[in-house]
């Protein structure tokens, strides 16, 4: 039972509601079956130095989309003419492994992607995306090479992620479901602002700091 | 009931436990650099918000910076324009920076254990995947990202969910010439690099007992490439006599009073684990990654393993192959090298460069090889001069550098060059993590040093110290 206020019910204490709720998606999907998939991947260190949280999509896996010389690789998923609508991706085991730059989830979702499909995600990679409204979605191998193979091999696959019944499905006769706790579920849902919620809770933040004061020689 | 080092900390930070929420829990330190937080200090302008408690924060510039000497101009001007925001964030919210010039500057998880900052049972945070570092004082330290940040700096509270546990017992003790370096790759040879996902690990047994802190650190740090959310080592002697007496550690009888608080930060006995992995030191030797995850390690003696008969794990070990530029059982000690990096928030501590120094004392480095060393912060950098260590790296043939994160991960201008072949100190071997096309086989100082000096990796129990 999810005892927060809806998004309607919160106070003034919420300035903002960044982020875009999850619901229900269908989209493309674009297989990127490979394992071990790390952010330095997703996002190369060259293009960490903007201070903005725009305009990431177009460097997403920009070292594995194109030459140094800028050139496009014809044979990476990305660049293929039927998946250059895709909003779902579905990759191997420990997508997201390594840095936790969030650069990673900003340049997926800069790019459309509204969710990732994958038999696992790594810790702070899977935290970040649920800042930014993408799903990441946990259904086992089979299913996760299944939805490649499909996406590799049906023209226009697509599949529907149900958040609200926590399920994935398409028209060929996939239904799957998928574990989500409870409460990311409920702020995806809602798009809500979690620092206003934390916000909410002011008289404990101060009590705990009463009770556990600055060190003394951090004061100077 | 019986409770383990973690679950005391997170018992003890614990501020609000909502109904239907994720715990809140209290961040005693927030560590900040240029990379992950301009965008969460904007957040906050965004949004009408302060920073909660700035006495808790602490910032430095690691990342992006050049190693060339101090006042050199930063010729990049998008991580100039991101340095200057760090500063400009600094000053409007009320943040303690140790800038550029600062003689205290240096890699954020070097930094804040040398200055008395990092401390046990503490909660620490930052915008960094290796905050784990920090783990090694019995401090529960992780990662997060940017909006993590700004709700940290809004807050001084993160919600977590809470993580599981993992015992990693080291039986024995680690041989001549194996490190706490080798002890990790060791681990990640073992359990993989998502063999801790969803846990926070805690390090035991006489091997890691037996380890200096900046070696704790060096084994902490790399908790990360296990998919751990942390690691930690419960405190003891070590740990107090190197806190004593640093600039913002608790002096006088705060002191006593932190030691005595200290002592109970043990897990009980009988405390139970979700995991629990045993590992006998004496089974471990000098590691080298070969392959493009930091978990694809095989000992000085061995071979570049053959690939898989077939499954899954096949293409993803040709891909490997392929991109490090390397055959199936070739012999690790015949892979040449270009290039050297001894640095890094793993290694690049005062002992690491001991360690390295003794190995290059009376050598020279190899020809057609270039090697740089690149102390993880100012203060190890001095450390370093007083001891004499840069005039054995200069007269061997490496370049000394200022600190910073460098090679590392290549955001600043020291990078391989595509299909360069480079030993480092560091922590990642992706794809592309030092450069472009660069190709990284992680492992520690001495073998670092070693193979700067023989042109390719070399077995370190045998090698001629120079002086010995």
């Amino acid at each position: 039972m999810i005892m927060v206020p809806s998004v309607s019910q919160r106070n003034d204490t919420e300035k903002e509601d960044n982020m875009q709720p999850f619901r229900k998606h269908q989209g493309k999907v674009a297989p990127l079956y490979r394992a071990n998939i790390d952010t330095d991947q997703i996002i190369p260190k060259q293009f960490l130095k903007k201070i903005e949280k725009t305009g990431f999509g177009e460097f997403l896996f920009n070292d594995w989309r194109r030459s140094a010389e800028g050139k496009p690789d014809t044979a990476f998923v990305l660049n293929q003419p039927q998946y250059s609508a895709a909003s779902i991706l579905v990759a191997a085991k420990n997508f997201g492994c390594g840095s936790s730059r969030e650069h990673a989830v900003w340049a997926l979702a800069d790019y459309g992607f509204r969710a990732v499909i994958a038999p696992s995600f790594a810790d702070i990679f899977a935290n970040n995306c649920v800042k930014n409204g993408v799903l990441t979605v946990v259904l086992n191998d089979q299913q996760c090479e299944e939805i490649a193979r499909r996406a590799s091999e049906i023209p226009e696959y697509q599949v529907t992620v149900d958040l609200e019944q926590r399920t994935v499905t398409d028209n060929q006769g996939l239904a799957a479901n998928f574990p989500i706790d409870e409460f990311t579920r409920h702020c995806l849902l809602e798009g809500l602002d979690d620092i206003g919620l934390t916000l909410q809770h002011q008289a404990e933040i101060s009590a705990y700091e009463s009770r556990h004061p600055v060190p003394a020689a951090w004061k100077s | 009931m019986p409770r383990t080092l973690f679950e005391k900390l997170w018992d003890e930070h614990i501020v609000a436990a909502p109904a239907g929420q994720s715990p809140l829990l209290y961040v005693d330190l927030h560590l900040v650099h240029e990379v992950t937080s301009p965008q969460a200090f904007d957040g906050l302008r965004a949004a009408g918000r302060k920073v909660r408690e700035p006495l808790r924060i602490i910032a430095t510039v690691d990342h992006n910076i050049p190693t060339e000497p101090r006042g050199t101009p930063i010729t990049d001007e998008i991580a100039r324009r991101q340095i200057e925001a760090l500063q400009q964030n600094c000053r409007d919210f009320g943040v303690h920076l140790f800038d550029m010039d600062s003689p205290d500057q240096g890699i954020v998880h070097v930094i804040g254990p040398e200055l008395g900052y990092t401390q046990p049972g503490m909660t620490i945070v930052c915008g960094d995947s290796h905050t784990s570092t920090h783990g090694a004082f019995g401090a529960l330290a992780f990662g997060i990202g940017t909006s993590e940040v700004e709700h940290v700096l809004a807050t001084q509270c993160l919600q977590q969910r809470k993580p599981k546990t993992m015992l990693i017992q080291v039986k024995g003790k680690l041989a001549q010439g194996v490190t706490a370096k080798d002890l990790v790759l060791g681990i990640l040879g073992k359990i993989g690099t998502d063999g801790a996902t969803g846990h926070v690990i805690e390090y035991a047994g006489e091997a890691v007992r037996a380890l200096s802190m900046e070696g704790r650190m060096t084994v902490c740090n790399m908790s990360i490439e296990a998919g751990a959310r942390a690691g930690m080592i419960a405190p003891d002697e070590t740990t107090y006599a190197y806190i004593k007496g640093r600039p913002f550690a608790p002096s006088g009888k705060d002191w006593d009073a932190a030691v005595t608080r200290w002592r109970q930060l043990t897990s009980d006995p009988g405390a139970k684990y979700d995991q629990v992995v045993e590992i006998n030191a004496d089974e471990l030797a000098p590691f080298v990654t070969w392959g493009t995850n930091p978990g694809m390690v095989v000992p000085i003696t061995g071979r570049v393993p053959d690939l898989p008969a077939n499954g899954a794990e096949r293409p993803n070990a040709q891909r490997m192959l392929e991109y490090m530029g390397l055959e199936p059982g070739t012999p690790v000690e015949n892979i040449r090298v270009d290039r050297v990096f001894i640095g890094s928030c793993t290694n690049s501590r005062l002992e690491d460069l001991r360690a390295a120094a003794r190995v290059a004392k009376g050598h020279k480095v190899a020809n057609g090889v270039r090697a740089m060393v690149v102390p993880g912060s100012q203060n190890v950098k001095r450390a370093a001069e007083e001891e004499g260590l840069h005039r054995i790296f200069q007269e061997a043939g490496f370049e000394w550098r200022e600190s910073g994160c460098s090679m590392c991960l290549g955001m600043n201008p020291d990078i391989l060059n595509p299909g360069e072949r480079c030993a480092s100190t560091s922590n990642r071997n992706f794809e592309g993590r030092q450069g472009r096309g660069g190709r990284t086989h992680l492992l520690s100082p001495m073998m670092a040093a070693a193979a700067a000096i023989a042109g390719h990796f070399t077995d370190i129990r045998s090698w001629k110290f120079n002086g010995e």
